[in-house]
């Protein structure tokens, strides 16, 4: 089954990277659906969990908060200034900012916090 | 003890003392180097990604975005320097600022006005000192600056070049800041991160052969718009985290000879004091024999 390359990099460190079958992201324009030998393409992303559906049937999911794909030559890089692993994610901590973003009304930082949650829990 | 030996004395334990606090500073920053060094290879996946997709964007698409265009009449620019939060690191926040001052005077016979953009305590002291004006300043991370330090540095400069230029915005933005080459060279380097460079950009371009024919979400513009914040974001931080890196090895080597030097000197005052105390002690010696020798004298005499 043909793969693409997928490397997650974030501003400070890669977050990860590995071969997938799919990879399914937000960009502004709506989702998208990326598999081997798409189009090249490079997309601004909205904040969302990214799904990368690997070869043995393992899924990695990771919130990634904005940032931009670029796919070219079956390898595809996801760049956000910030980026976690669905498992590196603090849920009652993400739970916690929420509330506090709701309270103080900050369209950002709830934004931030319900990506994180989505991620974790995939609520 | 005489006098002299005793102020010799003194001044070795001084130089011992003194010699302990710059060992160990140089112990200090020969670790941060590494961590620092670390950091630079974390961030650059993120950098070069980026800069792949700007020169992409940037070079392969026609749309026209006033973060690309060259200005037809450049009058105003912004200077980002990056000098260190504290001193002891040799001439490194004073090169960084030479070479910053070079930067404005060649800008300012162009016939710009410069604004200066100053990061760390050392920068916006000599510019307070001089009553030279500084546009914004930001301190307290020099040694180990984070994503964060570098976005709000950087959301200040964007939104001086988005602003008009009637209105006390900026044509350019360039940046001082302080390259790591090896942890013996670093060397002040100027960088003009917008508009952005296109010989810069085309160097890159060839150096990594053509690039696919993109398809662009939402559009060419819609990416850009997304992206240019982002590229000098991480143009930013590489440079800080640069800067880090290099005020680090510059420390390490000041500090280095500063305890060789102590050595040095505590080796001089040693021999010094030691001849004091051989003088001492010739003296005494001299003294005792005049005095036996005086007495034998005066016994000899009374027989």
């Amino acid at each position: 089954m043909a793969e693409l390359h997928v490397e997650l990099v974030a501003a400070d460190r890669k977050v990860w990277s590995g071969e997938a079958t799919i990879v399914l992201a937000r960009t502004k324009s709506g989702d998208i659906g990326i598999q081997p030998n798409h189009t090249p393409v490079l997309g601004a992303m909205d904040p969302q969990p990214v799904t990368i559906r690997q070869a043995d049937g393992t899924t990695v999911v990771a919130a990634v908060h904005g940032g931009l794909l670029s796919f070219a030559d079956n390898r595809l890089s996801i760049l956000a200034e910030v980026a976690e692993l669905a498992d590196e994610i603090d849920v009652d901590r993400a739970e916690r900012a929420l509330a506090s973003a709701k309270a103080d009304s900050e369209a950002v930082a709830q934004r931030r916090a319900e990506v994180r949650l989505l991620a974790a829990t995939g609520r | 003890m005489g006098a002299q030996l005793r102020v010799y004395k003194r001044r070795i334990r001084s130089v011992t003392a003194t010699k302990k606090i710059t060992k160990a500073m140089e112990m200090i920053s020969a670790s941060r180097i590494m961590k620092a060094q670390r950091a630079v290879a974390a961030s650059t996946p993120y950098a070069t990604e980026l800069t792949r997709a700007v020169t992409a964007v940037a070079t392969r698409s026609n749309a026209k975005h006033p973060l690309t265009q060259e200005p037809v009449d450049a009058t105003r620019a912004a200077v980002l320097v990056v000098t260190a939060d504290r001193g002891l690191a040799g001439g490194y926040s004073s090169n960084a600022i030479k070479a910053a001052l070079e930067l404005t005077k060649r800008l300012k016979t162009e016939g710009k006005t410069v604004d200066t953009y100053v990061i760390g305590r050392k920068g916006v002291s000599y510019y307070g000192f001089r009553n030279l004006t500084v546009t914004g300043s930001w301190v307290g991370f020099s040694d180990k600056p984070t994503y964060q330090d570098a976005k709000e540095a950087s959301a200040a400069l964007i939104d001086a070049f988005v602003t008009d230029t009637a209105e006390g915005g900026v044509d350019e933005l360039h940046i001082v800041s302080t390259e790591f080459v090896s942890m013996l060279t670093q060397n002040p380097v100027e960088a003009r991160l917008l508009p952005l460079s296109l010989a810069e950009t085309e160097a890159n371009a060839e150096e990594q052969g053509p690039f696919p024919l993109y398809d662009f979400e939402p559009s060419a513009e819609g990416v850009l718009d997304a992206l240019l914040p982002r590229y000098v974001e991480s143009r930013i931080y590489n440079a800080l985290l640069q800067s880090a890196a290099s005020e680090h090895a510059a420390r390490r080597r000041a500090m280095k000879s500063a305890t060789d030097n102590a050595g040095e000197l505590i080796k001089t005052l040693t021999r010094l004091a030691n001849t004091a105390r051989q003088a001492d002690i010739t003296q005494e010696i001299s003294e005792i024999v005049g005095g036996a020798s005086a007495l034998a004298d005066a016994t000899a005499g009374s027989d």
